[in-house]
Order: structure tokens, then sequence, then C-alpha cells
């Protein structure tokens, strides 16, 4: 339902979106997710048909989004980013205006209106001016006036900057919901927000998608090399040798010694599954004990930092992001 | 052409929102109308083209006034995006946000109809010209609504908005008057004389209405809505 090739665009010398590439399909929420300014705003524009690309193409909902412009903004919800809404209008009064706009009939103007004040929450600030409403009204407003002609797509840019942690969870699961039977595009640099509601993560760096998953599936990208942790009651003279004689550990680093234990970071090879066990083994044979021993869970927070910080290269395994996560990357 | 209703509607109605609207039309019939009858009874003739007069000027700072926000609102709140990304094409906004402004300055000139009619009972007034010198008033409050809205969107700051429209305005003004023409070289004087604002606006308050005046504003009007309609556009020049 939107499809991106090769989508680029500058600013003057500035490269915001550069060789974007991606498609998602009805059904999906599709986390966007990138560092500020990494070109997540340009290409929601660029779909939305508020800007024009220098080069590539966009299609949604079927139409080009320079030839069909008119069809593609029929067929999408969009809420800019910090929901902009007219400050000196009534809630309805704005929510009628759009669905003016939107060429919802008369007769059942009422019923949607009924209906997205329901979803967002809005009932008990219908008498109010947009300008009275809190942030998270406003940005529940924002959303209502997306939902209002009930659109197969909706493009979204941060929906949830701004509101207290209640509020974030209820906006998130009416995305969930949303997204059941819409497609969902919406962006947010909140990690926990993508692991929350999306099916599919789309992560873009200085603009260029860097990767392009499920989270399992990019988390298992990360995992290339594994991270263990691992505290040992004894003395770091003698421990450090034992540990580095260990097959299938490729780099161990000390941290601290607290109290008499000794903690360390060990980078372990993937293809040696019993790592730990040789690691308990040698603590027993040597006496020592064990104080933890722990697998480094990679969460959204290290493949975000991995896919982004541009030192990627010192990973022997990384993927070549840049390249080839360009093409949609297959979900099963 | 709904569309261009429905932004007409949502714009007319936002004047009526905020306060402008209602000081809008307050000062601008209490100044005209001070400074109109200030020296009504002293020339003591029942006509109105000392109020018509005061027009050019009054307009030069009024009408700005209203056209400022008709964009550089919606760029400051970030709702032209909203708007923008709406189905409904680039120059149907601006046509109904120009005609929305229209409206209130039709509204301000139909409360100024105290003035004739009082005129009309004190003395004996001539109808015919009263009613050409309000065609052309609303004539050229749609040229100054036009380049107001305009300069409008050329700026996300109001204020900005409305010291361009003024100049803009005045420019078009001043040229076509006396004490311009007068001092400039002969090649340019009919350029200047037909642009100027007031020029047209004069000859249809002689009770003369003149295709060609009218065709004048009109094409004002229709360029610099063109103009406006660019401009909006420009965000999506490559």
């Amino acid at each position: 339902m939107i499809e991106v090739k090769e989508l680029t665009k500058s600013y003057g010398p500035t490269l915001a979106v550069n060789r974007v590439s991606f498609d998602a399909k009805v059904g999906e929420v599709v986390g966007f997710i990138g560092p500020n300014g990494a070109g997540k705003t340009t290409t929601m524009r660029i779909l939305t048909c508020y800007l024009t690309a220098d080069s590539g193409s966009a299609t949604v909902a079927g139409y080009d989004v320079i030839e069909n412009s008119i069809d593609v903004r029929k067929n999408v919800g969009y809420l800019p980013e910090s929901a902009p809404l007219y400050t000196d209008v009534g809630v309805v009064e704005y929510l009628k205006f759009m669905a003016d706009i939107r060429n919802i009939p008369k007769s059942k103007r009422n019923e949607r209106l009924k209906t997205v004040i329901e979803i967002c929450g809005l009932e008990g600030v219908i008498q109010k001016d947009i300008g009275e409403l809190s942030k998270g009204y406003r940005q529940r407003v924002g959303l209502a006036q997306s939902l209002i002609h009930d659109p197969p797509i909706l493009i979204l840019d941060e929906p949830t900057s701004g509101l207290d942690p209640s509020q974030t969870i209820e906006i998130r699961n009416l995305i969930k919901n949303i997204g059941r039977e819409k497609l969902v595009l919406f962006s947010t640099h909140i990690l926990p927000e993508v692991e929350a509601t999306c099916d599919r993560i789309l992560m873009i760096s200085r603009g260029q998608i860097v990767a392009n998953g499920t989270l399992d599936h990019l988390c298992s990208q990360v995992r290339s090399n594994n991270r263990l942790y691992v505290a040992i009651r004894g003395s770091e003279e003698t421990i450090t040798p034992q540990l580095k004689q260990l097959e299938g550990i490729t780099d161990i680093t000390h941290i601290d010694t607290e109290n008499g234990v000794v903690s360390y970071n060990i980078t372990i090879d993937n293809e040696n599954d019993n790592i730990t066990e040789y690691i308990f083994q040698s603590v027993v044979q040597n006496g020592w004990s064990l104080a933890e021993l722990r697998q480094e869970s990679i969460d959204l927070e290290d493949v975000f930092l991995h896919f982004t910080s541009g030192e990627q290269s010192k990973n022997t395994e990384a993927p070549q992001a840049s390249e080839s996560s360009v093409t949609p990357v297959d979900e099963e | 052409m709904k569309n261009i209703n429905t932004i007409l509607i949502k714009e007319f109605r936002s004047y009526f929102n905020s306060p402008i609207a209602y000081i809008f039309i307050t000062f601008f019939l209490a100044i005209s109308s001070w400074l109109f009858f200030g020296s009504f009874f002293i020339i003591n003739q029942a006509e109105m083209r000392s109020f018509f007069g005061l027009m050019p000027w009054m307009f030069l700072f009024f009408v700005p006034a209203v056209t400022m926000k008709l964009w550089a609102e919606e760029k400051q709140l970030g709702t032209a995006e909203i708007l923008m990304t709406l189905p409904i094409r680039d120059h149907e906004v601006i046509i109904g946000k120009f005609l929305a402004s229209v409206g209130l300055l039709a509204i301000t000139a139909l409360f100024s109809l105290c003035i004739p009619f009082s005129i009309i009972y004190l003395g004996n007034a001539d109808v015919g010209t009263i009613v050409c010198g309000y065609l052309g008033l609303l004539l050229m409050g749609g040229a100054y609504l036009a380049i107001g809205l305009f300069t409008s969107t050329l700026t996300k700051n109001q204020i900005i908005g409305y010291i361009l429209g003024i100049s803009v305005c005045f420019v078009f003004w001043i040229i076509g008057e006396g004490f311009v023409l007068s001092r400039t070289p002969s090649w340019l004087f009919p350029i200047f004389s037909y642009l100027g604002l007031g020029t047209h606006y004069s000859s249809i308050l002689r009770g003369v209405i003149d295709t060609r005046d009218i065709i004048y504003y009109f094409s004002i009007i229709g360029f610099f809505l063109y103009l406006s309609t660019l401009s909006i556009e420009s965000r999506k020049w490559r």
C-alpha cells in the first residue's frame, strides 16, 4: 500500500533523505525510528504530498504522490509532528470542518464524529476550544482529525511526543487497534514504543534506511557476537588468565572489583553454545564462587545504537546495513 | 467549488471566533465616521465624496490587518501542513481565504451604510454616486485584500506580513497619485497611472462604471491570488 523507491530529498546542501526504499502493506504497524534529523519527518511529508522529493518515486494506496496527489491525500490520514491545530475553534467545529473537507456526506458526518470522538477519548472536551486543551488532548484531536474519513493508511509523526505515561500507553493501544485493519506508519524516537506497538521496524539514520524488519529479526542481526556478564568471587589476578584460556571467548573486559567480587564483560563467539557451562565448570574447578552469570540481553536500544552509531564497521559481523537492507527485508 | 466554500466558511467563522472581526469593524467605522463627520457639517453638502476619498488611506492600514493572519498564522501554527495534505488544491485554499476576507470587508461596508442613510435623510443626496462609490470601495478593497493575502504567504510572522502588506499596497496606490505622476517620466506615466490602485477607484467614484476599471481590479486580484498560490506551492519546488 506504500511503496517507496529510491526517494531522495535535499534542503540546499543538506541531504535529508538519501535513496530511501521500503514498502508496507495494510494490517501492518510500521515504526519509523531514527535519531533526530534522520529524515523521518521529511519522508512522511513526501508521502503525504506536503513536499516533493528531488528524485525517486513513492506510491501510496496505489497512487503516485506527484501524479495523483489528490487521490493519495484522500486515502491518507496524517498527523504532523506536535499536532498543529487551529487554536480558536471548538473541538467539534474543527472536526466538522475536517469532515467537510474530506467530503464526508452530511448524513454520515455525525456518525463519524461520534466514532472518532469515542476512539480518541474526546468526550470530556467536546465543549472546549482547542486552544484551551492540554497537549495530550490536542494530540488526540489531531489523531481524531486523521481518522475522520476512515483512511486505509495512517501516517503519524511522533504521535506520543509530549504525552504523560498513561496517555502514551493509551495512544499506543489505539495505534495497535487501528493497525489491525489499516496501515499505520508512525515515527518516534522512543524505543520502548516501537517494541510495544510495531509489527515492523524501519530504522533510518542520516537519511538512509539502515535496518528494516521485525524486532526479532533486527536483534538477531545484532546478536552476531554475544556478550555475557560474569561476576565471580575471587581474586582478579587468578581469574582473568583462567577465563582467557577458555575456548570460545573472543574478548574479556574486567569491569569492576567490589567486595571481592570480580565482574567481567565477556564477548563470546556464536558457534560455542556451551560457553556458559565451561565458565561454570572453570569456576567450580578453581574453587571460586559464582556470584552472577547472565547473557546480556540485546534490546532495541542496542539495535538502535548498532545501526545508527556509524561505528558499525568495527563490528566484523555487522550486516552491511546501508547497502543490503535497502531492499526490503523479507519476513517469514 | 465545495472545497472553496468549506474554506470560506471556516475562515469567516475564525474571524468572528477571534476578536479580529469585532475590533476591525468597530475601529474602522469609528475612525472613518469621525474623520468624515468632522468636516461633513462644515462643508454642509449631502454627499459622501470625502468619505470615499478617505478609503484608500483607511484601507492601507486596516486591510493588511485582516489578511495578515490568513497564511502567516497557518505557517506559524504549523496547520498549513495539515491543510496542504488534505484533498484540496492550493488555489482552492487561497480563493476560499480571499473570499472570507472579502466577506468581512463587505460586512464592514454594510455596517457603514448608516452613513449614506443618514445623509439621504438629512439632504438630497445622489444615490447613484453612493452606489457606485460602494462598488468601487469593494473592488479596490478586493485588490488590497489580494495584495495583503499575498504578503501573508511570504512569512510566518504576522507583523511582517502586515508591514509588507502596507508597503506593497502603498506602492501600488502611490504610483497612480498626482504627486508621483507629476514627477514620472512621460513614458512611464500611462503605466503608473493605469496601475495605480486609486486611479480606477476615482473614476468609479465619478459615477461612471467603466468595464475597464472593473477589469483592472479583477486582474489585480487575479494576479495576486495567482502569486499567492505560487508562493504556497513554492515549498514543493525542486
